[in-house]
């Protein structure tokens, strides 16, 4: 990317434009920064190369440590801290210890990887550039938008509308002109 | 009586959103009734008449706490009553909005996504109010804390292998899970709604929950990820649940209540009385939002063959308990299931198969299904047989002591009566509340079934010859 360009953004009416712009415009060579949709569209998080693998590893080693944790207490609890001969079962039971890790990892599991979605999106994030571009609370509702850098010279250029007008764009601008 | 224009086009046969539905029509019917609707007179009402249930649910909690449970009709022989029924009842009706958010997802039942929203509150708002019974149904609740493995200098220590402890755990997790989930499906909803609010106000309190969510392409990767997997971890956290709850009957020596097919029958239970008030709600949310495009015939057609096969396998399952009872020639079982059939209670047994087993087969015919009046009724009948269930449970196993001159009838005091009463209207206001101030269906996965709709027509046309 040259200091000559800009980030221009695209709107689209429907999921199947976004995408068609998207690989247009990824053939052609240039770099599509964010894509702005109301609902998921899988394929096009493949082509931005969106990637969500964080999620899970954490979410599993939280919620395991955290159960491993909770039957490292009950057993401390219950067979070193104040062993108490109930009825003759064994100090470790460890079969009833497993029913309160599995709730707890659970939970720990769920806070663990809505945090790394917070961290990941670095979300909450009331103020962003974009907020500020006439007609992008549509892009909550019913229009789809692309961030892509702009053309570098007048022969990228051509290239570059020819591509979103073949998609069908609905509107095209540049960012912060 | 909607202020609202009826939302567009019929539903076709079978399908589950009109022809042609595009992103424009969901998110004004949905975001609509939320800002911009001008008459809300039925909705005061309806928040008005719920009042005095919450009042008198606030009543009835100053007067266990104040003056003590004995104020309930409990006695030395039936120490468990209408707290503890009405805790495993609310939890129950708590799980199938999990089982409807989860399961249906993981299951990739596109079905679900109308209704899943409000069945989610449905669960937040239940699960809450079970929690307040373990709690004030203790003999001193003050010490409800002692639970919990806190620090302290009485060396004191939860009793690890207690159905109560697990309990304590259970409702904990299932609680905060639930909100988490609840809330990570409402921030792309709160952000359509931040873009779309005509007040000030209502763009800064929905802006703070969409925490300025744009819909990022790479934010809705993390999003769907984590949404799917917490859907994958919540079928077996409401299974888990509510078999701990089974399991504060099962992990006992009763007759009656020392069974291994309590939890999965508990789970079941709950699924069935959840879903039966899911249908009710349903019912009360597309005639009052007018969201006839969105929750059509064919969710109640869904939700009532899951009704049918729940009241399969619970008539299933009370045949199992009376069969092992028999088979089994122990005789405080074989007494007790002939006390269910012939004793004190027995009206109340016979009206809890009537409603639980009998009444729902007429949803064996797709008409009944499509007669939201018959859903209506079935659903109902259900929730009322599903409670009498809970608590001819205790009734029955407690009651019917060894030495007949231990067995003394429950009566139901005014306390218990409000402690059955109030908390419905405590849910009926905080679920008006969620419905006048939140979207009640989820916009953006509406939008997602919408067009997978289209891209399927697209395809077949393309296909067809």
């Amino acid at each position: 990317m040259t200091a000559a360009t800009r980030p221009f953004l695209a709107e689209f009416g429907d999921a199947e434009a976004v995408l068609d712009a998207a690989q247009r415009l990824r053939r052609d060579g240039f770099r599509i920064v964010d894509a702005l949709t109301p609902f998921p569209v899988p394929k096009l998080a493949g082509l931005l190369g969106a990637r969500a693998s964080l999620i899970r590893p954490v979410m599993a080693l939280a919620g395991f440590g955290v159960a491993l944790l909770f039957v490292g207490l009950q057993v401390y609890s219950q067979a070193y801290a104040y062993p108490l001969n109930s009825g003759g079962r064994p100090l470790a039971s460890w079969q009833v210890y497993m029913l309160v890790p599995f709730e707890t990892g659970v939970l720990a599991a769920a806070a663990a990887g809505f945090l790394v979605l917070l961290w990941r999106t670095g979300l909450p994030r009331l103020h962003h550039p974009l907020f500020a571009v006439p007609g992008i609370e549509r892009a909550t509702q019913d229009r789809f938008f692309l961030v892509v850098d702009g053309p570098a010279d007048a022969r990228d250029a051509r290239r570059f509308d020819r591509a979103l007008l073949e998609a069908g764009a609905i509107s095209v601008g540049e960012i912060g002109a | 009586m909607s202020a609202v224009p009826k939302v567009h086009a019929p539903v076709p046969e079978g399908r589950l959103l009109p022809a042609g539905f595009d992103d424009v029509d969901v998110t004004a019917a949905v975001s609509d009734p939320v800002l911009v609707r001008r008459s809300w007179r039925l909705w005061w009402i309806a928040l008005a008449a719920t009042l005095p249930f919450v009042a008198a649910t606030l009543v009835g909690l100053a007067v266990v706490l104040g003056v003590g449970i004995g104020t309930w009709g409990i006695n030395s022989t039936i120490v468990w009553g209408v707290a503890i029924a009405n805790y495993v009842w609310w939890i129950g009706i708590g799980n199938a909005g999990t089982l409807i958010s989860s399961l249906l997802a993981v299951t990739r039942q596109d079905w679900r996504a109308s209704i899943n929203r409000f069945a989610e509150a449905m669960t937040l708002f239940a699960v809450s109010i079970a929690g307040l019974f373990p709690i004030i149904h203790l003999g001193r609740p003050e010490y409800f804390y002692w639970l919990a493995p806190y620090p302290n200098t009485m060396q004191l220590w939860p009793q690890w292998r207690s159905a109560l402890v697990w309990d304590f755990w259970a409702i904990l997790s299932y609680l905060l899970f639930s909100l988490m989930f609840w809330y990570l499906g409402l921030i792309p909803d709160a952000a359509t709604l931040r873009d779309r609010a005509t007040t000030r106000r209502a763009q800064v309190f929905y802006g703070a929950l969409a925490l300025g969510w744009r819909g990022s392409a790479r934010h809705w990767a993390l999003h769907t990820r984590l949404h799917m997997t917490m859907a994958a971890l919540a079928v077996p956290l409401v299974c888990s649940v509510h078999s701990i709850v089974g399991l504060d009957f099962a992990a006992s020596l009763m007759p009656g209540w020392q069974e291994t097919i309590f939890p999965p029958y508990f789970v079941v239970g709950a699924m069935y009385s959840g879903f039966a008030m899911v249908v009710v709600l349903a019912i009360l949310i597309r005639w009052g939002l007018g969201l006839q495009s969105v929750i059509t015939l064919k969710h109640f057609d869904a939700m009532g063959l899951v009704i049918l096969l729940c009241a399969l396998v619970m008539t299933l399952s009370y045949a199992t308990e009376w069969m092992m009872a028999w088979y089994g020639g122990e005789h405080a079982e074989r007494s007790l299931v002939v006390h269910e059939f012939a004793g004190t209670y027995a009206p109340l047994y016979w009206l809890l198969l009537l409603f639980n087993c009998i009444l729902p087969q007429v949803l064996w015919s797709p008409k009944a299904r499509g007669n939201l009046w018959v859903m209506a009724l079935v659903s109902i009948g259900i929730n009322v047989g599903m409670w009498l269930e809970r608590i001819l449970i205790i009734w029955n196993t407690l009651g019917h002591t060894e030495l007949p001159s231990t067995r003394h009838p429950f009566v139901m005091s005014a306390i218990d009566w409000t402690f059955l009463i109030g908390p419905l209207g405590l849910f009926a206001f905080l679920f008006l509340l969620f419905a006048r101030f939140f979207p009640v269906v989820s916009m953006y996965e509406v939008r997602e079934l919408a067009h997978k709709q289209r891209e399927a027509a697209g395809a077949a046309g393309r296909g067809a010859p």
